[in-house]
C-alpha cells in the first residue's frame, strides 16, 4: 500500500520510537499536520514561537536523554529556528528538527516563506538534508536519529517540501542506517589508555576536568566511582554540573571565569589534568598560555577536534568517556595495590585544596538587601536539590552554577557554549513534557525571560506547572557588572524596565507570586513548588550585586577577583 | 606550510557548500580546490591546497573527516605523490613572435587549442614549477588571459585512495 510524505513521516516517529514532539504549523506543515491528527502514541505541543520549540525540544533532550524532536514550516518558521539549532549545536544536544519546506519545484524562486534552510543552518548542525524525493525519507529520517544520537550528539535537520510530504511511495522504516563515511570511534585506544593511567600514577597533584560529556555519555556514576578509586579531585565545566554530585567531598565546584578559588587554583597547581567530555573552552580556561601550567594533560573525548583545539594535549584519548572510564576503572581492578597507594601520595594534595575550600569559600556579603544568591541557597534547600534546574544565561546562570548543588546529572539544563538568553524557560517546559511529576524550576533574570515570555501561553494551555524564579534586579545583570568593572560605571543600554511579572502571569492564566524580602523567601518558594500550575515568582533582589569570583576576560584562572 | 590534501566525499548535492562553509567558517585557507566524480560514480574526489602551520592543519583534517559525507581524507605531505595543473593562456600572437611561441609551447610539450588572427590559446599541463616558468617566459609576449585548474594529486606506486566496505552501524545506537 502506497502511503503520502506526511503518513511515512508520521509511521517513521513511531517506528523511531519518538513520543514527543514541539511544533508549530504553518502552510507548508499542512500535510504532516493533518496526518498527526488523532495520532495518540505522539504527543504534539504547540509552542507560541518556533525558536522556543527547539529549546523545548532542547530541555526534553537534556533531561529525559532521548533525542528531542521539533516540527516547524518553512521561511520565517524555519528561521525562527536557528537560535534553537545553534544553541544544542554548540552543547551537543541529540535533536532532530524537522522544517517543511516550499514544493520542489518552487525552491529556488523566492516563493512565498521560502527559505534555504539547510544553507543558513549548516554551520550550526551536526548535519542536514534536503528531501527531494519521497522514497528517500524513510531513510533520511532513520539517518537523521541515528546520527544526532550517535558520536558526539548534535542538531539534525530535516527539510521536507510540500509535494513530498503529499508525494505517494512505499513505506519500509530501514532497521539500521548505514552510513560509510560516519562511524564515530567508542572505545578508547587501550595502548593509550595504558599510557593514560601510568601518568596517573605518577601524578601527585590531579585532577579531573569534567565537561558535559559525562553527562551526555550517562559515565557520572563511572566517574564518581573513578575519582573515589583514586582520590582525585573533580571539578565541572558548567555542562558537566551534576556529574559529579555536588556535595561530594572530592568536587571542587565548577572551574572558570566563575569558578570556585579551589577549582582554579587546583588547576593552576596541578601536575596532571585529566580532561573528559570537555573541550577547554575559554570561560572554562581563562588565558591559555598560562592554563595548568605545570601539568600534563589527558584528554579523552568523542569527538577527535576537540582534541588539541585549544591546549595541546599530551595523551589523547579518542572515545566515549563513560567507555573509557569503564576500561581505566578495569585497570584499577586489576592492580588494586599499585593503585591504593595512590591515595597515600596524593594526600598532601588533598589537605591542600581542602584549605583552599575552607578558606575560600563561595559566599557573599550578606545585609538588609535580598541577595540572589540567598533564593538560589533557598531553592536549593527547598527543594533538597531534588528539582530539575533550566537557567537563562547572565548572572542568574553564574549563581545557579555556583549555589545550586547539582547532587544528579540531566538536573542542570543551561544554555553553556551559545549562552542563549530565553533559553530557560522553554527548556523547562520540554524538560516537564518529559518529567510531568518532577518539580522544574528555571532559574530566570528579569532580562532573560522577557525573551520567550510568551511560552507562558503554552505551560497553561497544556497544564506544565514549571516554576520561574525571576531574579529581578532591574538590569542585563552580567552585562552592568562588566560595566561596573571594566566601563565606569556607564550603564548604556543596561538599565531594564520591565512589566509587572505577577500581573503578566495572571494575564496568561498562571499564578504570579513575589517576594520582596528575605523573610517572605521560604514561604512563597513554598507555596511556588506546592501549587500545580505554572507559577512566576518574581523576586526583587539587590540591584548591584556582581557574581564572584570572577576571572577577568584574558586573564589567567589565578588571577580571580573575589568577593 | 602549504598541503595538499585529497578528499573522498558523497558525490551528493550540497557536498561541496559544506566543505568550502568549513574553511571559510573556521578561518582556514583555501589556495585552490579542484572536484569532479571519481571511478565510483557515487564518490567525487576532491583536490584541496590549503596553508596553515601543524596546529591549524590538524584542525582542518580532523574538521574535515568530522563532515558526515566526507568519506575518507588524505595529507599528502606525509606521502609521496605526483602532482599536476593544468592552465590555459591566451596569448598575443603578431606575426614575428609566432615562431617563439610555437617554440616555447613545443619546448614545454603544451598544445595550441584554439587559433585566432591575433591570438593563440595554449594549454600547458604540469607541476607548480613548470606552469610557472612557462608563465614567466611567456608573459612578455603578452598574456591577455590565464585560467588554472589548481593541481590534482595522487600517491605513487601502489597506494590509492580506497573506501573502507561498509560496516554495520546499529540503528539508533546512541553513545554509552
Amino acid at each position: 500500500m502506497k502511503r503520502t510524505g506526511a503518513q511515512i513521516f508520521v509511521e517513521s516517529l513511531k517506528a523511531e520510537g519518538i513520543d514527543t514532539i514541539f511544533c508549530y504549523p504553518g502552510g507548508a506543515t499542512l500535510n504532516i499536520t493533518d496526518a498527526l491528527t488523532d495520532i495518540s502514541e505522539i504527543n504534539q505541543v504547540v509552542v507560541r514561537h518556533e525558536q522556543a520549540a527547539v529549546h523545548a525540544a532542547d530541555g526534553y533532550a537534556r533531561a529525559s536523554g532521548k533525542v528531542g524532536v521539533a516540527l516547524v514550516t518553512s521561511g520565517p518558521g524555519a528561521t525562527n529556528t536557528v537560535t534553537g539549532i545553534a544553541t544544542a549545536c554548540m552543547d551537543s544536544i541529540p535533536m532532530v528538527v524537522f522544517s517543511c519546506q516550499v514544493n520542489t519545484m518552487l525552491i529556488g524562486n523566492d516563493a512565498f516563506q521560502e527559505a534555504d534552510i539547510v544553507g543558513i543552518t549548516r554551520p550550526c548542525t551536526k548535519h542536514s538534508y534536503l528531501v527531494r524525493d519521497v522514497k528517500d525519507l524513510a531513510k533520511i529520517i532513520k539517518e537523521a536519529f541515528h546520527i544526532a544520537a550517535s558520536g558526539r550528539p548534535g542538531p539534525v535537520l530535516v527539510d521536507i517540501p510540500k509535494d513530498v510530504s503529499s508525494a505517494l511511495a512505499d513505506f519500509k522504516y530501514p532497521e539500521k542506517a548505514l552510513i560509510r563515511s560516519y562511524q564515530p570511534t567508542y572505545v578508547g585506544h587501550p595502548g593509550q589508555i595504558k599510557k593514560a593511567m601510568r601518568l596517573i600514577l605518577h601524578s601527585r597533584r590531579p585532577v579531573l576536568y569534567t565537561g558535559g560529556g559525562v553527562i551526555l555519555s550517562n559515565a557520572s556514576l563511572e566517574l564518581t566511582r573513578f575519582a573515589e578509586a583514586l582520590s582525585i579531585p573533580v571539578t565541572n565545566t558548567l555542562m558537566g554540573l551534576g556529574g559529579i554530585p555536588g556535595n561530594h567531598p572530592l568536587f571542587l565546584g565548577m572551574l572558570g571565569m566563575h569558578g570556585t578559588y579551589s577549582a582554579n587554583m587546583a588547576i593552576t597547581e596541578s601536575d596532571l589534568i585529566i580532561a573528559m567530555g570537555a573541550r577547554f573552552d575559554d570561560r572554562a580556561t581563562g588565558k591559555t598560555d598560562e592554563f595548568a601550567p605545570h601539568a600534563k594533560i589527558i584528554h579523552v573525548d568523542i569527538d577527535p577536534t576537540s582534541i588539541s583545539k585549544n591546549i595541546k594535549v599530551d595523551i589523547p584519548i579518542v572515545g566515549d568517556t563513560r567507555n573509557v572510564l569503564i576500561q581505566m576503572l578495569k585497570i584499577v581492578e586489576n592492580e588494586k595495590e599499585t593503585y591504593r597507594q595512590q591515595h597515600r601520595n596524593v594526600a598532601e594534595w588533598i589537605e591542600k585544596i581542602t584549605g583552599w575550600k575552607k578558606n575560600y569559600p563561595l559566599t557573599y556579603q550578606k545585609n538588609s538587601t535580598l541577595k540572589p544568591q540567598y533564593v538560589i541557597e533557598r531553592v536549593y534547600e527547598l527543594t533538597k536539590g531534588k528539582a530539575i534546574i533550566t537557567t537563562e544565561v547572565g548572572q542568574n546562570q553564574m549563581w545557579t552554577a555556583q549555589f545550586f548543588k547539582f547532587l544528579k546529572p540531566r538536573t542542570c539544563l543551561t544554555s553553556g557554549g551559545l549562552g542563549t538568553m530565553g533559553y530557560g524557560f522553554p527548556a523547562a517546559i520540554g524538560a516537564q513534557v518529559a518529567f510531568p511529576r518532577s518539580l522544574v524550576v528555571d532559574i530566570a533574570g528579569d532580562g532573560s525571560i522577557q525573551m520567550n515570555i510568551q511560552e507562558l501561553a503554552t505551560a497553561v494551555q497544556y497544564n506544565l506547572p514549571v516554576k520561574v524564579v525571576i531574579l529581578n534586579n532591574g538590569f542585563l545583570g552580567m552585562v552592568r557588572q562588566w560595566q561596573e568593572l571594566f566601563y565606569e560605571k556607564r550603564y548604556t543600554w543596561t538599565h531594564l524596565h520591565s512589566p509587572d511579572f505577577v500581573k503578566v502571569a495572571e494575564a496568561y492564566g498562571a499564578v504570579g507570586l513575589r517576594i520582596e524580602n528575605e523573610k517572605d523567601v521560604d514561604k512563597v518558594l513554598k507555596e511556588a513548588f506546592k501549587n500545580k500550575r505554572p507559577t512566576f515568582i518574581d523576586v526583587h533582589v539587590n540591584p548591584e550585586e556582581c557574581v564572584y569570583p570572577m576571572v577577568p576576560a584574558g586573564a589567567s584562572l589565578k588571577e580571580m577577583l573575589l568577593v | 606550510m602549504r598541503h595538499t590534501i585529497s578528499l573522498l566525499v558523497e558525490n551528493e548535492f550540497g557536498v561541496l557548500s559544506r566543505i568550502s562553509g568549513l574553511f571559510s567558517g573556521r578561518g582556514f585557507n583555501i589556495e585552490s580546490l579542484c572536484v569532479a566524480e571519481s571511478l565510483d560514480p557515487t564518490v567525487s574526489t576532491m583536490t584541496i591546497v590549503t596553508t596553515g602551520n601543524d596546529a591549524i592543519l590538524e584542525q582542518i583534517l580532523k574538521q574535515l573527516n568530522k563532515l558526515i559525507n566526507v568519506i575518507k581524507v588524505v595529507d599528502f605531505s606525509e606521502i609521496d605523490y605526483v602532482s599536476r595543473e593544468m592552465v590555459l593562456v591566451k596569448v598575443n600572437a603578431e606575426e614575428k613572435t609566432r615562431p617563439e611561441i610555437l617554440r616555447m609551447v613545443e619546448i614545454f610539450r603544451g598544445k595550441i587549442i584554439d587559433v585566432s588572427s591575433r591570438s593563440y590559446t595554449i594549454m600547458i599541463t604540469g607541476d607548480e614549477a613548470k606552469l610557472k616558468a612557462f608563465i614567466s617566459l611567456i608573459k612578455p609576449l603578452g598574456i591577455k588571459e590565464l585560467v588554472r585548474t589548481g593541481p590534482i594529486a595522487m600517491a605513487r606506486g601502489e597506494r590509492m585512495l580506497k573506501i573502507k566496505e561498509k560496516t554495520d552501524i546499529k540503528g539508533g545506537e546512541s553513545n554509552g
